[in-house]
């Protein structure tokens, strides 16, 4: 018999729904065979090839951490045919899912050092894993600062976890929300990201930035990253690009010679540096 | 590797004896003014006195739609149907190219570099591969450049080269192909006496295959000529479709959410919508950058991750293009740009 | 071709036009789509009877648009081509100067579409006799014989979709068969996704093709595509008198009702 269909999914059950943000939902999803559960293991920064069995498969990374074991998690905004297929399902159905897929986070190598994590909007998901897992481990690192920030109060995901982040002695939270998003209560930080990290301007030594945002909040944080000092090999980010096999096979994510699906979706900023303008 | 003389009267008893054996043939057939493979009945149907045929036989291995697995679904779950790898027939592809041949190590490389695809592989494992030289070539023909060549042993489990008498020197290269061999051995006589080179094409290099990893990497930053190339690229497929390397390909669900298929199906990276985001961003948004993906990726990205070459010098893609996009001609351009 | 080349140069050198759309030579005496700029390059043009390509697909292209104001060279489908486009709103007055040249060889320089429909009235459409012999031959044939012929030919096609890039009528940024909020076509190439696929652009082209045969000259499998659109193009004549590029005024006969319309083919 010969070796098993590298693309058949595992099945998965919806466990839990959460309501992030208008058009976002988070997924908890459990595996229907509790044998595959078992044997099941990631790190942080990897990705799957989610499916509505009908409907199509979509990528999304794995936004739980791997240090919490049963379940695995996924975020989505609602914006194509799966996406909207997804968001029409309820705890207990069944969904698809391949992988892990990707690269890590090389979060084994940042032991002793200080953590600055920043996102943006849709983008925190991603880094969700990694913040969680060093969170889980937190022993193993100095000190932890996270700056996140959204279009509007509204678009802020995770808001539960921001609670518990903001309430954690050894985490230092900064949310903010771009001017006019504000609601009148609302006791953050005014101004978009690129700012506002030049305005606490955390120190770069012994320091690992992970960044990931939208492609405009990017371009304008790499340069405030540079003048506080970071170099480029302390700076990681995730990229996305359109998938579909998700294990370097159908040529459609590469960038340049890299495959986002197999080089990434971790990559440093040196590495972005030496990536054709072509993302 | 063993020598021997395959007359051109126990040619057509050697595929019958390996059809009655269960193996399904698939060799160039006419239709027309054009050949193409085709799953043969008789061995008389096989075209002669043709260059090339129009598509490749790469729908052997890799067909242009290969159902994943199918899947029934109600409210207590979902059963996956896996697809049945014993179903896929024994098949003997009859008339590859020595270019062709060599193209099947790229699709090996494509479809093994890490994870190993088996829906590839339970296809690659069942077929066996006669190649036959070429004695004629034409404009669009430039194996010799890429390091390949008209009588190449590389790919075939016995490759055939048929001498001024109408016989056929027969290699048998791999042990695949002692196997096919001793379906018939009474059929293959002592080697022939007569020098293989004789009777192949002449194919001058029109290049060297070390000058593409020194030109093209830096060619990237060229937008003035990725444009000229491509501005009267209409933005279909046929090129990659007709190629025995490309095998980039899409996944598509069909069916209701009760029941159905996921199917694998050919793309190409000609078409705006291949790396198009459900945001609406599109980082190849220009088909002259698209049309850079294509060389780029042939001519530099897949010998330097995957250790082959993207192209083959078949000539396909340039006979076949609508728009006379010819692929020597804008490697040539490549690689002589100042 | 000299009156075609001294045009086309008089055209750049004046700055009527920033490029000329024509045919050069191309590989083994094939002539190709060749895109000119520079006044001195016009040499380059070339017009005998291999030149068939429709060139009226790369008006609507963005890189091609990118280059400025064009001219084109222009066979009779050509001109009806851009015409019907002009119709559908795709080609404004005046944007593109056409290089029309008659069967018999006459080069005229057309810029107003007034002017391009006087001109296509007095070249009338043709059809190549070896087109209407297969189409008659089809359409002896019963309706088992007709769905297995289509099913033996399309069977083949690999959606490739060069019958759909070559055609200037396929301009639709996101092609149906592109949708997948639903799906309307399924767009695997199995037997019933390429008859779905070819059927719905016959249904598309309806009314709108000039029968240049260019989706035919496309298809790197030789199928006879062009039969379908060629046979949908006539019942849109014999039922409703409308013939595609000839008016710049849109007659669209699938989205217009007149009340003296004959109904025979519903039964």
């Amino acid at each position: 018999m010969s070796a098993s269909n590298l693309y058949k999914p595992y099945l998965m059950k919806i466990e839990k729904i959460t309501d992030e943000a208008p058009g976002v939902k988070t997924f908890r999803l459990a595996f229907a065979d509790e044998n595959e559960g078992k044997q099941f293991a990631f790190k942080a920064g990897q990705f799957g090839e989610y499916s509505v069995f009908g409907e199509g498969e979509c990528t999304f990374c794995i936004a739980s951490s791997p240090t919490r074991a049963g379940y695995i998690e996924c975020t989505f905004r609602q914006a194509g045919r799966v996406t909207n297929a997804l968001a029409n399902l309820d705890v207990g159905d069944t969904i698809g899912f391949r992988g892990p897929y990707g690269n890590i986070f090389p979060i084994g190598e940042w032991k002793g050092k200080n953590l600055l994590f920043i996102a943006g909007g849709i983008a925190l998901p991603p880094m969700r894993c990694v913040i969680w897992n060093a969170l889980d481990t937190r022993k193993n690192f100095k000190n932890v600062t996270i700056l996140y920030g959204a279009r509007t109060v509204a678009d802020l995901v995770y808001k539960h976890e921001l609670e518990e982040w903001a309430k954690m002695p050894d985490v230092k939270l900064i949310t903010t929300v771009d001017p006019g998003g504000e609601t009148p209560d609302w006791k953050g930080e005014i101004g978009f990201v690129p700012a506002v990290l030049e305005k606490i301007a955390p120190s770069s030594k012994n320091t690992v930035a992970i960044v990931c945002g939208p492609p405009i909040m990017i371009k304008y944080t790499f340069p405030v990253l540079k003048k506080l000092g970071f170099g480029a090999n302390d700076i990681y980010t995730t990229l996305e690009n359109r998938m579909k096999c998700g294990v370097g096979k159908c040529g459609r994510c590469n960038v340049g010679k890299y495959f986002v699906c197999k080089d990434g979706p971790v990559f440093t900023f040196t590495q972005i540096k030496e990536l054709p303008p072509e993302y | 590797m063993e020598k021997k003389t395959l007359t051109k009267e126990n040619l057509p008893r050697f595929l019958k004896k390996l059809q009655e054996d269960g193996n399904r043939v698939i060799a160039p057939k006419r239709t027309g003014e054009k050949v193409d493979f085709s799953v043969i009945g008789s061995p008389d149907e096989i075209a002669d006195d043709y260059i090339q045929t129009v598509q490749s036989a790469k729908f052997a291995f890799f067909p242009k739609v290969e159902e994943i697995l199918s899947f029934t679904a109600n409210k207590s779950g979902v059963k996956i149907n896996d697809k049945d790898t014993e179903k896929i027939p024994s098949t003997v592809v009859f008339g590859l190219r020595p270019c062709d041949a060599a193209a099947v190590a790229s699709l090996d490389a494509v479809f093994n570099w890490d994870y190993k695809d088996n829906l590839f592989n339970s296809r690659r494992e069942k077929i066996g591969i006669i190649g036959l030289s070429c004695a004629k070539s034409d404009n669009n023909c430039f194996c010799t450049s890429l390091g390949f060549g008209p009588g190449d042993t590389r790919g075939s489990d016995i490759l055939l080269t048929e001498l001024t008498s109408g016989d056929y020197l027969a290699e048998i290269i791999t042990d695949k192909g002692k196997a096919m061999m001793n379906a018939a051995p009474e059929l293959f006589t002592a080697e022939p006496m007569e020098a293989k080179e004789k009777n192949l094409a002449d194919i001058k290099a029109q290049f060297k295959p070390e000058d593409l990893a020194k030109r093209f990497p830096a060619a990237f930053d060229r937008e003035d000529l990725w444009l000229e190339q491509s501005l009267r690229c209409i933005g279909c497929g046929a090129c990659a479709f007709v190629c025995p390397v490309c095998a980039c390909f899409d996944i598509q669900d069909e069916g209701t959410t009760q029941n159905g298929t996921r199917l694998r199906c050919w793309d190409a990276c000609g078409f705006s919508l291949f790396t198009l985001h459900t945001s609406g961003h599109n980082p190849r948004e220009a088909q002259n950058h698209r049309w850079r993906q294509r060389l780029m990726h042939k001519f530099a990205y897949m010998q330097e991750r995957l250790g082959v070459l993207g192209c083959v010098g078949c000539g396909r893609c340039s006979r076949a293009c609508p728009a006379d996009i010819n692929i020597l001609e804008n490697v040539k351009m490549i690689l002589e740009a100042k | 071709m000299k009156e075609l080349k001294e045009k086309a140069r008089d055209l750049l050198k004046n700055k009527d036009v920033q490029v000329v759309i024509g045919y050069g030579d191309g590989t083994g005496g094939k002539p190709r789509a060749i895109f000119i700029r520079d006044p001195k390059d016009a040499d380059r043009l070339i017009f005998d009877e291999k030149c068939e390509q429709n060139l009226a697909v790369y008006l609507l292209k963005h890189e091609v648009k990118k280059l400025g104001r064009p001219a084109i060279v222009a066979t009779v489908p050509v001109v009806r081509s851009i015409i019907q486009l002009a119709a559908e709103n795709q080609i404004a007055e005046g944007s593109v100067v056409i290089l029309a040249i008659t069967p018999d060889g006459k080069l005229t320089e057309i810029k107003t579409l007034k002017d391009t429909e006087t001109f296509v009235s007095s070249n009338p459409p043709y059809t190549r006799p070896e087109d209407l012999e297969k189409l008659e031959r089809i359409e002896k044939m019963t309706v088992e014989e007709r769905w297995n012929y289509w099913l033996d030919e399309l069977s083949r096609c690999f959606k490739c979709y060069a019958c759909r890039s070559s055609c200037p009528m396929c301009y639709c940024e996101r092609c149906t068969i592109e949708c997948n909020q639903p799906q309307w076509v399924s767009p695997a190439s199995h037997h019933l996704g390429n008859v779905e696929w070819h059927i719905m652009r016959a249904m598309h082209i309806a009314g709108r093709c000039v029968n240049c045969g260019e989706c035919a000259r496309a298809c790197p499998l030789d199928i006879p595509i062009n039969l379908l659109t060629l046979k949908v193009s006539e019942d849109i004549r014999k039922n409703f008198g409308l013939t595609a590029g000839m008016s710049a005024t849109l007659e669209y006969a699938l989205s217009t009702f007149k009340t003296d319309d004959k109904e025979e083919f519903i039964r």
